[in-house]
């Protein structure tokens, strides 16, 4: 209820305010809230993705824009501003009108845990043999679905190299650009400590996700942040130095492989594709098996486009300059 | 009544920050805070989502000893991989505002709107 009040009135300022690195730092706030929203209404495994994209890579990647758009927004009129206001009243009411014929919140009967929800419920432990349901279903019964937003990821880091990596920056950098923030001594060293910790809680994340909450996708964004953290504290040149440019974008390329590859296994086996029961001797073996292969092809995918994306924002902005 | 708008809480303010974020995206100029608008928005849909995943006196679905009723996981599934494939996205919507900025020298909706009309 609290947190419910507080979002709107984060979104109320955000609307509001025309300095764009003050919206900035509340949409961050914003992800913070909405993913401690989420804790409350039991959803474990969103709550940590959330809390790692929308509080942290989602601002950063914004600020890294504003480096070169400028801070603050223009104070031009509005034009329409009353017609979209009053457009946007009407949608509301009638949004309002329509939640009537929704069930009540919270009510177990409701037609959305009718339908497939009970059987992930209760047989998965039977068929996959794992305690956390999220993993199972997003891991096997939707595999197919998870193999597609995966493509997806991998083709908007593709779309955001194409349109950010030029001839120039894919060379050689000058050697003359001196690491950023080189006066800021405790944020330096405190980095220094939590980079290791951070990356160590990814791999965890990453293997542990079918007994708790976790998984690749949040696995691969935690791992993403510290090496994000690593480059925007110790210079972008140090930190393609830690991690090859080509290397990453052959690894964002083969977690998407291995991913496809345990499917096509599937089929070679005799059975559907990403079915992984004949994988080992024991179906439920093979689905042991085949989720952690592509949870980690998820985890490789996912932290290698974030990175990816990340300095080819950041390669563009520190070639181009700033404002 | 108060019953009423209680169990309907959630969803009104679903709506009301869809709604927000909808304004942010059509009433105002500025390209970067357009993205943000349309993240506020997605954000909404998110939370409309794990609203009606949620079941009365449910606990996160990771199956234990002794806890009978779960909230509905598929709905935890959908969101979890749309927050990820949703940062990508605006990824690329930003690198289109980082070229659009190095092209017009503007990120102001009406500014490129008059060198569009000057070409």
């Amino acid at each position: 209820m609290v947190l419910l009040g507080l979002l709107v009135c984060t979104a109320l300022a955000i609307a509001y305010l025309r300095d764009l690195f003050a919206v900035v730092m509340l949409a961050g706030i914003y992800g913070l809230l909405s993913a401690s929203l989420f804790v409350a209404l039991d959803a474990v495994d969103v709550a940590f993705t959330e809390a790692a994209v929308g509080a942290g890579i989602s601002p950063l990647l914004m600020l890294t824009t504003l480096a070169f758009t400028g801070r603050f927004e223009q104070a031009n009129r509005r034009r329409f501003g009353l017609v979209s206001f009053g457009l946007v009243v009407i949608v509301g009411s009638l949004l309002i009108l329509g939640s009537f014929d929704m069930p009540p919140f919270g009510s177990a009967d409701a037609p959305a845990h009718q339908h497939v929800a009970p059987r992930y419920l209760n047989d998965s432990m039977d068929e996959i043999g794992i305690p956390n349901v999220v993993t199972s279903v997003l891991a096997s019964y939707r595999a197919f679905d998870t193999l597609g937003e995966v493509a997806v990821i991998f083709a908007a880091g593709l779309g955001v190299l194409s349109l950010l990596m030029t001839a120039a920056s894919a060379g050689a950098k000058p050697d003359e650009e001196q690491p950023q923030m080189n006066e800021h001594k405790i944020l330096r060293v405190v980095s220094k400590v939590l980079i290791p910790p951070i990356m160590i809680f990814a791999l965890y994340v990453q293997f542990h996700g079918e007994y708790g909450p976790g998984g690749g996708f949040q696995a691969g964004v935690i791992f993403a942040a510290s090496i994000i953290l690593y480059s925007m504290l110790f210079g972008l040149h140090l930190a393609k130095k830690v991690v090859n440019l080509t290397l990453l974008q052959i690894v964002a390329a083969s977690g998407l492989l291995l991913y496809g590859t345990v499917g096509l296994l599937g089929i070679l086996t005799g059975e559907n594709y990403l079915s992984y029961n004949a994988l080992a001797a024991h179906p439920v073996a093979g689905q042991h098996l085949g989720i952690i292969v592509i949870e980690l092809g998820v985890g490789v995918t996912v932290a290698s486009v974030m990175i990816l994306i990340f300095f080819s924002f950041s390669g563009y902005i520190a070639e181009r300059g700033g404002k | 009544m108060s019953m009423l708008a209680l169990s309907y809480y959630n969803y009104w303010v679903v709506i009301v920050l869809m709604m927000i974020g909808f304004y942010v995206v059509i009433a105002q100029g500025n390209l970067v805070k357009k993205i943000i608008g349309l993240n506020i928005f997605q954000t909404s849909v998110f939370i409309f989502y794990i609203s009606v995943g949620k079941v009365e006196e449910g606990s996160a679905p990771i199956l234990a000893e002794g806890i009978d009723v779960y909230s509905n996981p598929l709905p935890h599934v959908l969101i979890l991989t749309a927050i990820v494939v949703g940062i990508a996205t605006t990824a690329v919507a930003l690198a289109l505002v980082i070229r659009i900025k190095q092209a017009y020298g503007t990120v102001e909706e009406q500014e490129i709107q008059i060198r569009d009309q000057q070409c």
